[in-house]
């Protein structure tokens, strides 16, 4: 495995606080906004996100965590069973603005299986998709991101891997490619 | 990640601590979602269940019914009073014929002992055992283990737990030792000698035939139904007799050291193993138990679909 850092914890840090400020520019005040992450990974992009926006609004944000393990398409296509994480959400989304969050945008599936665990909760007045990492040219649905955080050239087996302080113990986006055997 | 161990759901005796614990791990999630707006995710859209009751059932058989649909599969019910099985068709053949009309997922409730595993070794489609004669009736010791857990912690290392009444019919006993024992809690049983198993000490169980004794002694307390349609003898000489001397009413209830709780599997005979005042008081968890059903069921149907393989 090649690695190559996509990037280092200081453009880890601008990229967000660049995240956050287009957001403010397009909901305000956030009255009628929720931010949902989508789990495992997307839930902390969420987190930075909404401690930046919070400290600069001085207000809370209605946030949830959203898990789509039940929905996914690919339910007894792979080898192990798919084990679900937590769906956080204690608020109903009618008529809300909802922003998306996660942290690789890649083939899409993972976002159509979130538009449908979404409505679960209630019919929103619009959906918009945040990505920290957009690995385009790799779609296999037609969805794309309102908010990207940077866009990665990518091959479809090499892997882009966001990694934080909280978990990790440094913010980095590292893409991993496999080396070729025999030149 | 973790798999279960097993292809059927037969009996809790085949299952590991590992198992039980993610079914519960599973369940957690289920819970989430059936006390949402919307009851219902689309994971098992493309799998077909038949349910094929062999013997009366209200609870077990709409917990099924429930968790299955609210999973998305479609749903065949079969009951065996209007079925060709009164014109003398064999199991096999019934189980055979449903399954040629394409079905993935058989759960199966059978006077029989054995009849689960009977099926599960001849059909290719997954089998769930709802509750097979005096034997075992697994999704029921799963579900009342979970409701242990969700009020007394997950930790069961040192609980307590006694199961009163008609032991010898039970398949919700012998299902409940297995499965308790395993997640570490120390059980107890408690009836009337001609209705206790004579080998019972063998499963490493403290038996005990003075209900307050027993009472004194656990955390939890497991009322049991006298099985009346299974007993083709005389265990016992009256069912007052017997609710005197092994029926919990809130006198005695109150009078323990300790605030224990109540769990029963149902159906209720009310007045007979316990008094209304007990069932409905607030150290029951009765309903939370027919509540935790719908999701434990839903986790081990998921858990075994995830297992059936595409061609």
């Amino acid at each position: 495995m090649e690695k190559r850092l996509v990037l280092n914890s200081k453009h880890f840090e601008i990229t967000l606080k660049r995240l956050a400020s287009q957001l403010k520019e397009n909901h305000q005040t956030f009255e009628n906004t929720v931010l949902i992450g989508l789990q495992p990974r997307g839930i902390h992009v969420l987190e930075r996100l909404k401690h930046i926006i919070e400290q600069d609004l001085k207000k809370k944000l209605q946030c949830g965590q959203l898990d789509i393990t039940f929905y996914r398409d690919d339910f007894r296509r792979r080898e192990q069973p798919l084990i679900p994480s937590v769906t956080n959400i204690d608020f109903i989304i009618e008529g809300k603005d909802v922003v998306l969050i996660d942290d690789v945008l890649f083939s899409g599936r993972t976002i159509r299986s979130g538009l449908d665990a979404l409505l679960a909760f209630g019919r929103p007045n619009k959906v918009e998709l945040l990505a920290f990492i957009d690995r385009r040219f790799k779609r296999h649905l037609p969805i794309q991101a309102d908010y990207i955080g940077k866009v990665v050239d990518t091959l479809t087996n090499e892997r882009v891997s966001v990694e934080w302080k909280e978990i990790e113990g440094e913010d980095k986006v590292v893409l991993f490619t496999q080396k070729k055997t025999n030149g | 990640m973790d798999n279960l161990s097993v292809d059927h759901l037969i009996g809790i005796k085949d299952l590991t601590k590992s198992d039980i614990e993610l079914i519960f791990k599973t369940a957690d999630n289920f819970k989430q979602i059936i006390n949402r707006p919307i009851k219902k995710v689309p994971s098992l859209r493309d799998i077909t269940i038949a349910n094929l009751f062999f013997e009366n059932s209200t609870r077990t058989r709409l917990s099924f019914e429930l968790a299955e649909k609210r999973l998305s599969a479609d749903v065949v019910n079969f009951s065996a009073a209007s079925s060709s099985v009164k014109k003398g068709e064999t199991l096999t053949d019934t189980v055979n014929n449903i399954l040629s009309m394409k079905v993935d997922m058989v759960v199966m409730r059978h006077p029989n002992p054995g009849a689960a595993k009977f099926l599960s070794q001849r059909i290719s489609a997954k089998v769930v055992n709802a509750g097979d004669g005096t034997h075992e009736h697994p999704t029921q010791a799963l579900l009342d283990a979970y409701s242990i857990r969700e009020k007394h912690g997950e930790d069961f290392n040192g609980k307590k737990v006694v199961i009163v009444g008609d032991i010898l019919h039970s398949r919700v006993a012998l299902s409940n030792i297995f499965c308790l024992q395993k997640l570490g809690a120390e059980v107890m049983v408690c009836g009337p000698t001609t209705l206790i198993p004579k080998n019972i000490k063998e499963l490493d169980v403290k038996v005990e035939h003075n209900l307050r004794k027993a009472l004194e002694w656990c955390d939890v307390a497991n009322m049991l139904r006298i099985q009346l349609e299974r007993q083709d003898i005389k265990y016992f000489p009256s069912l007052r007799e017997y609710s005197m001397l092994f029926g919990l009413d809130k006198a005695l209830l109150n009078s323990l050291s300790k605030k224990i709780t109540i769990m029963h599997p149902g159906p209720i005979n009310r007045g007979v193993e316990i008094t209304s005042d007990v069932a409905d008081s607030d150290q029951s968890i009765i309903l939370q138990q027919v509540e935790n059903g719908v999701a434990i069921r839903m986790a081990v149907i998921y858990l075994l679909a995830g297992k059936i393989q595409r061609d």
